[in-house]
Formats: structure tokens, sequence, C-alpha cells
């Protein structure tokens, strides 16, 4: 090597060159690859814009029962819960409505081992009751089913349980979420059964199972 | 044709008599006008029919949007003016009054799609909301989603069955609704001859509906069947179009070019959630920023278990599928 720069004194200039060449190269493009990384952390120091609120649709409003007749205008009439309820026992084992020749004739009936008065309040029948006997108001709902479901409301606090509509960025617009029972029916929350909707029709087909 | 001396044709009969002669010659002449007028009349035909294509072109493509320029290279002034052409075509061909924009990718913001496989009931709501929103041909069902039904304990959707027409959910099967994955190494992207597909910023694949050829790479070489081709041109009722339309997604397609998801990116780089998400009476889709630490979708990445369909291929979908149990 040290031959061959004796005998070719212009090789060691040449590569001086080149190593010269070749670093301020690196310090340019060192710099290009630097110049933005102090430009990103000032963009979360800028006052962000208040996030549009998130509003999670109200449950039921207190039921009312319909009892068939009409007021003098054509209304129909109601009664509270509590009307009948009031000259009632409750009973405590009761988890069907199939043997009722009254009231909740013909309600599907399917949660589980509960019982009505497992969510129904025997104190007041115009509430709900938690698991610790505390009232709940029908448009409250989503705290009495939240006592079993755990991890359904933690995945749905998440966003990452049940529909909504709206915005993914709430810096843009606002989002409305559903409530637990605007899907699920309290008293048969599986899904049931549905007809699926358009039928593809591809032209090109793709593999079919078949 | 049996002639014994067939090296002297004029001579026909081989007798010497001028009878056969002259009438033969006249045959033959005849014969060879037919085929000639036969070959003429064919050529002139297949002809005729090899140009048809170029009288389409002056019928269905103004002068304006064949000498059209590639999406990237259009400046400002160009794209309103595109625009402004695309709207007026739209309210000659379809009768409806329409708006077209362009939003950009938001800087910083990476989209993410999470699919719930424990809670879909294959209702198929998500794939008639794509058809509806995105202006897709109302006779062929078109839509970017397919609903696969799968056996339970089955992975490969390539043996799920997509033409299922009984109530839903049957109990030994589970349903995996499939649409553009939006690839971090997008197959369709490496095959486009012309360039006229990308991906853009926030990860989302799209298509200049102008530039494209109609070669049909792309759907060749997409692992999901992700990619769809107009064979003709979309037939939407006026009532029916929706107008809120943008140039790289939902803006009606000519005939012969690809489509695909775009995560409903006239909606989602307007902060808004896809109409997909929206439409599932099931809750099954979850949205968001991947750069988001605090996004929906990341929780569901960091919490759930989570996986991608053919993630052998190493394409790195931007779509991801998770159970609940």
């Amino acid at each position: 090597m040290s031959l061959l720069l004796k005998k070719h004194p212009a090789l060691a200039w040449i590569a001086l060159v080149v190593f010269a060449s070749l670093c301020s190269l690196a310090v340019v493009w060192a710099q290009k690859n630097h110049a933005p990384a102090p430009a990103a952390p000032v963009a979360p120091n800028e006052p962000k814009p208040k996030p549009h609120p998130v509003t999670i649709k109200p449950g039921p409003a207190t039921p009312r029962l319909d009892t068939g007749l009409k007021d003098p205008t054509g209304q129909p009439i109601t009664a509270a819960c509590s009307t009948c309820h009031s000259t009632t026992t409750p009973n405590v084992a009761r988890n069907s409505a199939h043997d009722l020749f009254q009231a909740h004739r013909g309600l599907d009936y399917a949660h589980g081992s509960l019982t009505c008065l497992s969510c129904h309040n025997a104190k007041d029948y115009d509430t709900l009751h938690l698991a610790d006997g505390r009232g709940v108001a029908f448009p409250d709902v989503m705290t009495l089913c939240a006592q079993c479901h755990g991890t359904a409301m933690r995945d749905y606090l998440h966003g990452s349980h049940g529909g909504m509509n709206g915005h993914w960025n709430l810096a843009q617009g606002p989002r409305v979420r559903n409530n637990c029972v605007n899907c699920h029916d309290p008293h048969h929350p599986k899904f049931p059964l549905v007809r699926p909707v358009l039928p593809p029709r591809d032209r090109i087909s793709v593999p079919t199972g078949h | 044709m049996n002639d014994p001396t067939p090296a002297s044709p004029k001579t026909s009969c081989g007798s010497g008599c001028s009878c056969a002669s002259a009438p033969n010659d006249e045959g033959n002449s005849t014969r060879r006008s037919v085929i000639k007028g036969l070959g003429a009349t064919l050529g002139v035909a297949a002809y005729a029919k090899a140009l048809a294509p170029l009288t389409e072109l002056t019928k269905e493509t103004s002068m304006d949007e064949f000498l059209q320029k590639h999406y990237k290279e259009l400046s400002k002034e160009e794209i309103a003016t595109v625009i402004a052409r695309l709207t007026r075509e739209t309210k000659e061909k379809y009768g409806a009054d329409v708006t077209i924009s362009d939003p950009k990718p938001q800087e910083g913001v990476k989209f993410g799609y999470a699919l719930n496989l424990s809670i879909c009931n294959g209702c198929r709501k998500c794939a008639e909301a794509c058809h509806l929103e995105n202006n897709h041909d109302r006779a062929s069902h078109q839509s970017y989603i397919r609903v696969f039904e799968m056996s339970k304990g089955s992975m490969d959707f390539e043996k799920g069955n997509v033409h299922y027409d009984h109530p839903v959910p049957q109990p030994d099967k589970y349903y995996m609704p499939v649409q553009c994955q939006q690839c971090e190494h997008p197959p369709c992207v490496d095959v486009c001859p012309v360039e006229a597909t990308w991906k853009e910023n926030d990860g989302i694949v799209v298509v200049d509906y102008n530039w494209c050829i109609g070669c049909r790479y792309c759907e060749a070489a997409c692992p999901y069947h992700a990619r769809r081709f107009n064979w003709q041109k979309p037939q939407i009722p006026a009532a029916e179009v929706n107008p809120d339309q943008g140039y790289l997604s939902n803006r009606i397609r000519p005939q012969g070019v690809m489509e695909k998801c775009t995560f409903c990116l006239h909606r989602t780089r307007n902060g808004r959630l896809p109409a997909c998400l929206e439409a599932c009476p099931t809750g099954a889709r979850v949205f968001g920023d991947l750069n988001d630490p605090n996004s929906e979708v990341r929780y569901v990445l960091e919490n759930k278990r989570v996986f991608v369909l053919k993630e052998e291929l190493g394409l790195k979908p931007q779509f991801f599928y998770f159970f609940d149990e």
C-alpha cells in the first residue's frame, strides 16, 4: 500500500479528495435528517382545541303500561309500574313470564339465571336496583349492566365495544355512542338471528367453499 | 378436383374440346371474387369492430379528460378544473348534483382498522353501507366488503363462503368481513404499470380513476380479493347518488377502471368514522389513528388477541382482526 503511494503520490491526493467529499456529504445528510426533528415537539405545545363531546344515548325512559283504554283526546291511557305493583306481593323467585295471565304476557325472557327482581326494584317498581340495593333510574341502566358485564364495560369505555356514529377525531366533531340496551334486549340479551342483506353478485367469483 | 391433368388447368376436361374451358374460367373467377368480397367484408367488419371503442371514447370521454395529467402532477388550479368538469359530467350523466372534494391526509395520522370476530354476526350491513356510500353499481350489488362465512376452527378465508343466504349467525360458523387491508407493502401498487395507484401518507392506498388503464394487474396481485373492476358504467338512480364525494374515493367511477376501499377517505380525512363502522349493528368495528397511543384502535392492538390475514406474505396489513375471549 505504502509502496503504491510512493510510486503514485497523486493517488493519495485523490483519496483525500474523495474522503473529504464523503465527509461533507455525510454532514449535509445528517443536517437534513436532523433539521425536521426539532419541529416535531413544537406541535404538541400549541394550544389544543377543546375536543367535541362523546354522548352516550340515554337508556329507556321509565316504562309505563298501556292499559288499552283511551282518554277523551284519543291518547292511550298508561299506568306506572307501581300502580299495579303496589297491590301485589313481590315474588323474588319468579324468573319467567310464561304463566302470567295479566301483564307481561308473552315476554320472551332469557337472561342467564337472573330473576325479575335481580334488576327490578321491589321497593320502587318505577326504578331498577343495583346488587347492593341502591335504586337506579331506567335511563341509567348501564351502571346496572356493568355490574356483571365488567369486561364488556371495560371494552366499551375504551371504545372497542358497542356501535357509534360521528367522528373518530373528536377535535373535528362529536360522537354519539349506543347504550347497552340500544342493541341488547335486557330480557333477551343474545342477538336474534337476522337475515343477511345484499348478497354478492360478483362477475368474477371468489371461492365459495362448496 | 379430380382432374387428371391439374398442371394445365386451362384444358380442364383433357379432351381438347372447347366446352369446359370458358365456363370453368368463369367459375374460378366467380369463386375468387366471392371469396375476395367475403374477405373484404369480414376485414371491414373486424376493422369497424376494432375501432368501435374509439367512437365510445369520443362519446364518453371529453378531450380534457383524455389529456388530463396524473393526479400527483395536477396543480391546485388544475385539480379544481378537473373537479368542476367531473361535477358537470355527473350532472349530465346521472342527473345528480354532487360536491367532489379532494381531502388531503392529516398530518401525523395513520389509519388503522380492527374488527371483532367474536361479535360480527355476518349480517352484511357493512357491505350494504359501503355499497350506498361509495356509489357502487346498483344491479351488481358491488361493495368493497365481502363477508366470508367460516367454519369454526378454520382461519383460511379462501375456504369461506360469501354466498350464504340463511339466517345468521349459524351456531357452527363465524363471519369474517374482508376489505382492503391497506398494506404497508401493497403488491397492487408494485404491479401497476402506469402508477395509477399508490399509498398515501395516512396509509390509504388510492387509485386515480382517470389514470387507470384497467389492466387489472392489481386485482390479480391482491391476495385479499380487495380490488374491483368496473365492467360497466355504474348505474345509480339520481336520487340514490351519494353527493358527498372525494376525487380519490367515492366519486362515480368510469367504466373500465379499478376501484377499491379507501377507508371512506372523504369522511375519515375530515375526522368522521367510515360508513361501514357506523352501519355495524353489533359494534364489531373499531377505527382510529394508529399513531395516537390513546386511540380506540391502539387499545385493541395492545390488549386483545390480534391477528392479520395472510401474515406470512409480509405485506403488513393495517387492518386487524381480534377475538374477545
